[in-house]
Order: C-alpha cells, then structure tokens, then sequence
C-alpha cells in the first residue's frame, strides 16, 4: 500500500469513533502493535527531543525501503508514533521526504493533544522526515 | 473563614469550560489565576494613568510614579522590610536570584563555598552554577530524605568559614515540603554566611516576615500570588545591596553619567535599570491587597483542610504513591500511578477539563533521587473545593483505567 492509502485506512478507522476517550483508547491499541525498537538502539541520539516522555526512533533501509522500530515510556506517545510507524515504515525514503500530514488533523489528533505533545507530535513526524532524506542522500 | 462562592466569583476563568468540562485548575503552584480585582486595577492602569515613570513632570507620569512607588511600600508592609527600598522590582523569582548570583561575583574568591538544598528548582541551582564557573567558588548540597526533608546534621557538617552564602526555597515547588529555613539561616549567619530563600512557593500561602526570619535575600514572583506574570520582587537587607554592584546598566539607574564616570542610583534604582514593569508592579500590589483581604490564617487553614481530603482521597487509589509526605507541606500533591507515564495522567485528566502539571517540574535533580522521569502534580489554592478534588479523583481512576 501506499502512504497514501494507508492514511486513508487509518482516517477510516478513527471515523468509527465518536468521542475522544474512543479515540484514546484505540490509540492506545495500537501503541500496542508497535514494531519496538532494539534494546541497543535506545541510545541517547535515538530521543526524539520535544517530548515530555522519552521517544526512541531508529531507522533501517531493508531493499530500498525505511524500516522503523520505536518506543516510549508513556502509552499515549507509544500510541502516536505506532500511528506514524505504521504510515511511514516499510516506505521509499523519497515518498516519505514527500508524503503529506494531513491526516494527523484528520484523525484528531493535533486538535485533542495538548501543545506540548503536538510539539512532540511535530518533531516525531519532522525526525522520520529526516531519516528519509538522510536515506535518500546514501541512494542518490 | 473562607466564603468560597464569593471568593470564586473573584476570578472570572473559574468560569470557563475546557473540553466540555468546567474547568478544574489545579496547576496553582505553575502560577494562579487572576481575581477581578487585580483584572480591574490593569485595566485602571492603561485606561487612565500610562505613563513613565520617575522622570516626568506631567500629571499622569506623577500619578503613574506614586501608584508604583505605593506598591513598593505595599510590598514592604507584606514582608515586613525595614525600609521600602529594600524591596527592589524584578520581572520575577529567578531574575531576583540572578540578581543577587551576579553580584556576588565581585565578592567570591577561588575556594569559597556555597551551599543548595537538594530541593530546588532549576532556577535556585544553574545562577549559582554559572556564579561558581565565574569565580572558582564550590558547590555543595544539603541532602534530603525518602520524605524530601532536608537532612540538617549534614547541613551542619557542610557548614565552615569558607561558606559565604547559602540558598534554599521556603517550600519545594515539586513536592510541597516546607524547609526548616529559620534554622538554615540561623546556622549559616553562625559561619557569618549570607543567605537567600527563594519564596516562589511560599508567598502564596504565608506572608513571610524578613525581619523576624532575619534573612538576607528574599525573592518572590507575583504571578503566584494571584498578580500578573513577569512581575516579582527582590528583598535585600539594606547592607547587602549596598555591597552587590548593580545588575544591568541604563537609564533608571544613574545618578551621574559622563564619558569619564557613571555614579550610580541610590536603593533601590540602582537595581532597577531601564523603563520597569509599571503596570506589572501596580498590579502586584492589587494582588497583596487581595490576597490580605482574604487573609492568609484563612488561606492557609483553608488549603489545609484541602491538602488533607486530596491526600486522603487520592491515596485510596491503589498504586498510587505520594512523593513527599512532610507533615509540614504546602497544598501540593505530587504522585504518580504505578506503571503509569505522568505524562499519560496528565493528558486525559485534562480532557476531562483538569489541569495538573507533569513532567519534573524544573527539578530534576528530585526526580533523579526518586528515580522517577517526572510525577503529576496537582496544586490548591484558596478558590479551590473538595468537590474539584472529587473530579480530579475519579478523572485520575479514568485515566488508570485507560492506562493499564
């Protein structure tokens, strides 16, 4: 699938709910099915800043696509960035560089999460941005 | 006794909804909110009288002059200084303490020593930090224990001739705990060191007296004591700022200037450089004013009983652990669920309308005693109710329910 018709699959999913504890919850869920990432990449350098609990992130190319694993420590941030994995992970570094956000305010995200967590929300997305276009450089 | 519907129709926000719920604020100790009165007296400020001060001979900058000059002596009348230029107009807690840090960097020498609690936030611990880089000077910490009480013997033991000063907070911004700060001043004037206490926490709930604690600092922020942000106050014995050289050079400041020599300003200018915060210090004394005519016996008995039903309540949720339990403490419960991120607490409590902080409340080093990466903080003050720590309570059973 593309990152486009997963979005699409993800917006369809949290249009099933109608309130936000709904929408909690099923985050929640899906932080569950997280790909976690490798004792050994829990490093220091791996820590998304911008976010009050911890968030790792590591990236591998796997036959010219990005793999991502992750973590946090706190259930709710595992539940976003399950969300961003599952949008972005097994993906061409250049449709990552390019794909669009919008889907973030289409689930209600951005709008229910408070600032400081939307900034941790933007720094999620802007690292696996960079990762890409770090990715992309080594395939050029 | 505390009329608490008069008191909370004071302050317009505790009006307001938040996700669809009335808001619950129990992030009082972050910073208060703001009563009408206080609202009024800003609006007064702009609307009638802005002008600058000190200098002008028109009637608005004369009115504007003794507005703020009379909030000066406000403020000293509430500390109890002796004379109403010790108090000096920060834009808050941490620029009183970088004040005071600054200063005495023309007083230390390589081998003096300086003496924190283990207690403190960021901003009663990086000055004197970058105060010790500047001048070889060392830094030493008073230990706590599993309650957060400082450990006095070894307070003791720190203490020596080569001590110069010592600094401590009135009561701990992530914990509550309330510090022995009458025998941490007494003990440290013995070895004839200077002490500041850093008040952030306590002038919301007692109203200090400098003289009687005989301090040498005191330093507080108005935006806790129901008064506006960027807004504080430094108080200094008399002698004390006559030996620190001034903070910032500007106008305001200056007796004299010429290419040649600068004189500087008597007390308390000489500390208060460049146009101040006029409406900010006029406001800050609206918010004494308020706050005394509620009464601080009230407040404080009224918080008691506050702390008390929150603790008790909070602590029948199982897993719950309280982190600094003091019998001498202000109204703030610091907690977390076993298992559970602060952060995650936070977030859905305050989709129920309640807002508590988490994270580590700019004191790190507690947490790292704790072994904790943060707690959630709830903080009353006077216009809270038991019924707000119900929702709070049941928003918080919520939250482990989802959680765990």
């Amino acid at each position: 699938m593309t990152i486009q018709e997963i979005q699409n699959e993800i917006v369809d999913e949290f249009s099933m709910f109608d309130d936000w504890m709904q929408r909690y919850e099923y985050m929640i869920e899906l932080g569950k099915s997280l790909p976690l990432i490798e004792d050994q990449y829990k490093t220091e350098d791996n820590i998304i800043k911008g976010c009050q609990s911890k968030v790792w992130v590591h990236a591998e190319l796997v036959n010219d696509k990005l793999v991502f694993t992750a973590d946090s420590d706190a259930i709710i941030t595992k539940g976003i960035i399950a969300i961003l994995v599952r949008a972005f992970s097994n993906q061409r570094p250049k449709d990552i560089m390019e794909a669009n956000t919008d889907f973030i305010d289409e689930i209600g995200l951005k709008e229910h999460l408070s600032p400081t967590r939307a900034n941790g929300l933007v720094s999620m997305i802007k690292q696996l941005k960079l990762y890409a276009v770090a990715y992309q450089t080594q395939l050029n | 006794m505390i009329d608490i519907k008069k008191i909370r129709a004071d302050f317009p926000i505790l009006q307001r909804k938040v996700n669809g719920y009335p808001l619950v604020y129990f992030d009082n100790a972050a910073t208060s909110q703001t009563p009408r009165q206080v609202i009024d007296c800003i609006v007064d400020y702009y609307s009638n009288y802005n002008a600058n001060i000190h200098r002008g001979v028109h009637t608005l900058s004369q009115e504007a002059t003794d507005k703020y000059e009379q909030a000066r002596q406000k403020i000293q009348s509430h500390f109890n200084a002796k004379r109403s230029h010790e108090i000096i107009f920060t834009s808050g807690t941490t620029h009183g303490i970088n004040m005071v840090a600054n200063g005495f960097s023309t007083l230390l020498k390589l081998g003096d020593e300086l003496i924190v609690s283990a207690l403190e936030h960021h901003s009663n611990i990086v000055p004197w930090q970058m105060l010790c880089e500047r001048t070889g000077a060392k830094l030493k910490v008073i230990p706590m224990d599993e309650e957060g009480m400082l450990l006095m013997d070894a307070y003791e033991k720190l203490l020596s001739e080569k001590t110069k000063l010592v600094f401590c907070n009135h009561i701990s911004n992530a914990l509550g705990v309330v510090n022995p700060i009458e025998e941490i001043i007494e003990k440290a004037h013995k070895v004839g060191a200077a002490v500041l206490i850093d008040g952030a926490q306590a002038c919301p709930h007692i109203k200090p007296d400098v003289q009687q604690l005989d301090v040498d600092f005191y330093v507080a922020s108005a935006h806790k004591m129901c008064g506006p942000t960027g807004m504080g106050m430094l108080y200094g014995k008399e002698e004390w700022l006559k030996k620190l050289p001034p903070y910032q050079g500007g106008g305001e400041m200056i007796a004299e200037v010429t290419f040649e020599k600068t004189t500087y300003a008597e007390l308390p200018h000489k500390f208060e450089a460049g146009t101040p915060n006029i409406c900010g210090g006029i406001a800050f004394g609206a918010a004494i004013d308020y706050m005394n005519s509620v009464g601080f016996e009230n407040i404080l008995a009224y918080e008691n009983e506050l702390l008390a039903y929150g603790t008790d309540k909070l602590s029948q949720i199982l897993g719950l652990k309280i982190y600094g339990n003091s019998s001498k403490k202000a109204a703030v419960i610091s907690f977390n669920i076993e298992g559970i991120h602060p952060y995650d607490i936070g977030t859905i409590v305050d989709k129920l309308g309640i807002a508590v902080r988490t994270g580590h409340h700019c004191a790190q080093p507690i947490m790292d005693f704790f072994k904790i990466p943060g707690t959630v903080r709830a903080s009353f003050a006077f216009y809270n109710t038991k019924e707000e720590i119900d929702a709070l309570v049941d928003a918080v059973k919520k939250a482990k329910m989802m959680l765990s």
